[in-house]
């Protein structure tokens, strides 16, 4: 990879227009969720629908919106981005505001899609649960953040977006807080984020520090025309961000909160866990994509590795995972994954558009689940079996949308992931293409398992279940038209809509397409997916029911590490969250008795080989008291500070004046 | 007539109210300090507007508005101290201590 | 001097001896009704520099509606009438006293230092002028002012109300 390509340097040839009214008034998508979340918290309890009409309401204005966005992006090219001036710390100019360009427009469709046939679906999925409505203003509340984020053309309004997130990830993830266990996974969402959440803040402090702006497309402008400003941090910056993004997108190491976080209502998985929150990662690489490119290329490679562990990690333990929800979850990580590697190897559009055919078949296959869930009562494959014949419509979209996570022409996962392959395989990336087809061939072969333990074979489980309500089976239906059709909008040589919406920035994007199907990749691809279907289908039809078939492929250590999740929740919890809960303070102490004092007896007793007799005193009396009382005394301060607190109004108030009459005199008298 | 001796007298009151907070048990009695520090701030005010004339007699107002939120205040503390009495038996502040540590 | 300012000083006189009976007394009606006093006082200052509205508000609201609340409370507490050794908390007095008189001398010394200047008697009443201002300009303030007292009047009445569940709860 060149370190920086004078080709960089031309401007965008591609014709956009500013969008007019319509992007102009673009705000308004960003604000009405958090206005509609407001109006459900103080009137929704006392509305025929308990506040679920308010959020659907908001969510079709904001789909209808994003559509009408589109349509006109489709026939003009709109970028463009608006600021709002709210004040300055020191030479940073605060600013929010909204853009309007081909990256962000697909986002607004994707968020307002898959949202708007969530809320659908959460209507009858949540009814008589508990929080009804609360659980509709967090969900308003998400759609809302989630496009403060994709909105967002200042790093600042990113940082912000991403936090609010994160907080409605929280409060979603932990609806059913009453058991310790989602409330804990909710907790373990939150700090793993917030760890990465740190490497991000870092990032941009260095990127705004270094160019004196915190506007995303000055910060890529100067990175495509002034090499020398940025390059010194360009390699560092680039990495934070990437931690940031591996916090949201679920990269490996960081990808332990999202299996967890299935503890949430299956709608909230489906819409944050797949579709949505997730590829907030992606969206932040896709956004700062020219200054990876130019600036730092190694980064890129490091990106790559990354994504391409993940995407095999995750998919192996998706084999072993008994849980439905899980197997989808380990899934989702692995498609991330997909996404993450793309744009390592330098391919944005594939990435993004694996993004946005992966967010409607995933949504699908969620919702699916939560449908088989709903009727089943329970989440185990090892309970359900032969729910093709009571529950015909969920069976068929569920197949409709694994046959598109498998790869299968012509549905929508297949024409993204070839790309993805066809990328890789242009860039030489010879290891990490042939990972990445084992990758497909094994998302074929859990999703097979999956489907064959769920609905073919005999109803292993209890009581009666039945096809869902309409209102559960029509966003089904619409998504099953989605994963199918979705793909269709970037087929090489035939139709490349999709690059040229997704690429209509103001900063000039470089990378490869494929200019026509690339048959090695397509036929690896198409061969990897046929073969996990075949022997998924073989394993567990053919040769028998669940416990069999996972017996024929057991390899006993290999089975224990991939249900163990690669042990890297014990590794955490042995290494850095039990060290941290249980004996940070007791470590404080040892280090402070043992390595502290220790030192400073040993510069006491080397000092009295050299000083005598009274410096050995002032050692022993002075500063090794000094540093026994820093060690006991931080409790007994503590312990006496506290009781400062009284309680007793009329103390604080005295205190209070005190302060106020002192600090007066001060000012009056001496300064 | 000059101002300083009524302005001095204004402080003199306002002194005495926040005595009356920091020294009084009885919490009626600490509202009622309150009302001679309101008190205090409204001669101020009033002494201002005679010594500026001003034209929009913003003194005279904001002493309006002072004592319609005193009104309010004592409504809501006596309120407060009522509801404290019938639960702990007692108008005594310093028996209030529920923000101990 | 004038007899206009010999009465004013010892307006000023008089009101700062009912204000310390405020708040040294050991009765607790006696305070009460120095409150009275002192109120009456400032209104009577407010007439003398012609504000006569405002000494009206001040005679209505506060002696007519104020002191009558705090008399109630004072009984509903069952607070003990007559002298209370009791009603002051020795402790804090040597330390009320410093605060207070450090704030006394702190505001004296801006206040004369600050402020310098006479007291314009204007003769008349300035009544109708007030209300034109009080809702014109500042109708907005006014309008949020009535708003809030609102807000006293329901949340005064839902603390003091006797709620029967809650006393049912205690009770078992």
């Amino acid at each position: 990879m060149v370190k920086f390509d004078a080709n960089l340097l031309a401007e965008t040839e591609l014709v956009y227009t500013d969008g007019g009214i319509l992007a102009e008034f673009s705000w308004s998508l960003v604000v009405l969720p958090f206005v509609a979340a407001l109006l459900i918290t103080f009137i929704g309890k006392y509305l025929p629908y308990k506040g679920a009409e308010i959020a659907l309401g908001t969510i079709a204005l904001i789909f209808i919106y994003s559509v009408s966005l589109m349509f006109i992006h489709i026939t003009e090219g709109v970028a463009s981005e608006f600021f709002v001036n709210v004040g300055s710390i020191g030479q940073f100019d605060i600013e929010f505001g909204w853009v309007v360009d081909g990256l962000s427009i697909m986002m607004y469709f994707v968020v307002g899609t898959v949202a708007l046939l969530v809320f659908i679906y959460a209507t009858n999925y949540m009814e008589g649960e508990i929080r009804y409505t609360f659980f509709f203003t967090s969900l308003t509340l998400f759609a809302g953040s989630m496009l403060v984020l994709v909105s967002s053309p200042t790093l600042i309004q990113i940082l912000i977006g991403w936090e609010l997130v994160g907080v409605c990830s929280y409060l979603l993830i932990g609806h059913y807080w009453e058991k310790k266990d989602n409330s804990s996974a909710a907790m373990k969402a939150f700090i793993t984020n917030k760890i990465a959440d740190i490497g991000l803040m870092i990032g941009i402090i260095i990127l705004a520090l270094n160019t004196g702006t915190l506007r995303i497309s000055e910060i890529l402008y100067q990175s495509t025309h002034d090499y020398e400003k940025l390059s010194k941090v360009a390699f560092a910056a680039a990495i934070l961000l990437f931690i940031g993004a591996m916090g949201k997108s679920a990269q490996f190491p960081l990808h332990v909160w999202l299996p967890d976080a299935m503890a949430g209502p299956t709608p909230v998985s489906a819409l944050m866990h797949a579709a949505t929150m997730v590829t907030a990662g992606v969206y932040l690489l896709a956004r700062m994509f020219p200054f990876y490119k130019s600036m730092a290329p190694e980064a890129l490679d490091i990106v790559m590795l990354f994504g391409v562990i993940t995407l095999l990690g995750a998919g192996l333990i998706a084999i072993v995972q008994d849980d439905l929800k899980k197997v989808l979850a380990y899934s989702t990580v692995s498609q991330l994954g997909y996404m993450v590697a793309a744009i390592g190897s330098g391919a944005y559009t594939a990435a993004l558009f694996h993004l946005w055919t992966h967010a409607f078949f995933k949504a699908l296959l969620f919702l699916g689940a939560g449908s088989v869930i709903h009727a089943v009562h329970s989440n185990s494959m090892l309970e359900m079996g032969g729910l093709r014949k009571v529950m015909p419509k969920t069976f068929t979209t569920f197949i409709i949308g694994t046959v598109a996570l498998a790869g299968l022409p012509p549905f929508a996962g297949f024409f993204s992931k070839d790309e993805i392959l066809a990328s890789f395989n242009h860039e030489g990336e010879t290891t990490f293409f042939f990972i990445a087809v084992l990758g497909a061939f094994i998302t074929a072969f859990y999703m097979t398992r999956a489907v064959s333990l769920t609905f073919l074979g005999e109803y292993r489980g209890h009581g009666h279940p039945h096809e869902s309500h309409n209102m559960m089976t029509t966003p089904l239906l619409t998504l099953a038209v989605f994963a199918i059709a979705s793909g269709w909008v970037n087929i090489p040589g035939v139709y490349t809509g999709f690059t040229d919406w997704v690429t209509t920035r103001k900063t000039k994007i470089v990378e490869y397409h494929p200019e026509s199907f690339d048959l090695f990749a397509l036929s690896s691809g198409l061969i990897a997916g046929l073969l996990g279907i075949g022997l998924g289908y073989y394993l567990y039809q053919l040769q028998g029911s669940a416990e069999t078939g996972d017996d024929k492929i057991k390899i006993q250590p290999v089975w224990t590490v991939l249900e163990n999740k690669y042990y890297l929740d014990h590794f955490y919890f042995r290494f850095i969250i039990d060290p941290i809960k249980i004996n940070i303070s007791k470590a404080v102490d040892k280090f402070n008795t043992n390595v502290i004092d220790r030192f400073i007896n040993g510069v006491g007793q080397i000092a009295s080989l050299l000083g005598g007799i009274v410096y050995n005193n002032l050692d022993q009396n002075g500063i090794d008291r000094f540093l026994n009382m820093s060690s006991s005394g931080t409790d007994s301060f503590g312990g006496r500070v506290k009781l400062l607190q009284t309680g007793r109004t009329q103390q604080y108030l005295m205190l209070f004046l005190g302060g106020v009459v002192t600090i007066s005199l001060l000012i009056l008298f001496i300064i | 007539m000059i101002v300083q001796p009524v302005l001095v007298t204004a402080a003199a009151l306002f002194s005495l109210g926040i005595y009356g907070i920091l020294v009084r048990r009885n919490a009626v009695m600490v509202l009622l300090s309150i009302e001679l520090i309101l008190n205090a701030v409204n001669i101020n005010f009033i002494i201002f507007d005679s010594m500026l004339a001003d034209s929009l007699m913003q003194g005279q107002i904001f002493t309006i508005f002072i004592i319609t939120i005193a009104a309010a205040e004592v409504g809501i503390g006596l309120a407060i101290v009522l509801m404290l009495f019938r639960n702990r038996q007692t108008a005594n502040i310093n028996e209030f201590d529920l923000m101990k540590w | 001097m004038e007899i206009y300012e010999i009465v004013t000083y010892f307006t000023l006189l008089l009101l700062l001896f009912s204000a310390a009976r405020v708040v040294t007394t050991s009765n607790v009606i006696h305070a009460a009704i120095s409150l009275v006093f002192t109120l009456a006082l400032t209104a009577t200052l407010f007439l003398l520099l012609s504000t006569q509205f405002v000494a009206l508000v001040l005679v209505l609201v506060y002696i007519g509606a104020v002191i009558v609340l705090f008399l109630f409370g004072v009984m509903i507490t069952r607070a003990p009438l007559g002298k209370n050794a009791e009603l002051d908390n020795d402790k804090n007095k040597l330390i009320g006293a410093t605060i207070s008189g450090a704030i006394f001398l702190l505001f004296s010394y801006i206040l004369i230092n600050g402020f310098d200047g006479e007291i314009v008697i204007t003769s008349g009443s300035s009544t109708e002028l007030l209300g034109e201002i009080l809702l014109s300009r500042f109708v907005f303030p006014f309008e949020i002012v009535s708003f809030v007292l609102l807000a006293a009047l329901i949340g005064g009445i839902t603390l003091a109300r006797k709620d029967e569940a809650l006393v049912d709860e205690d009770q078992v």
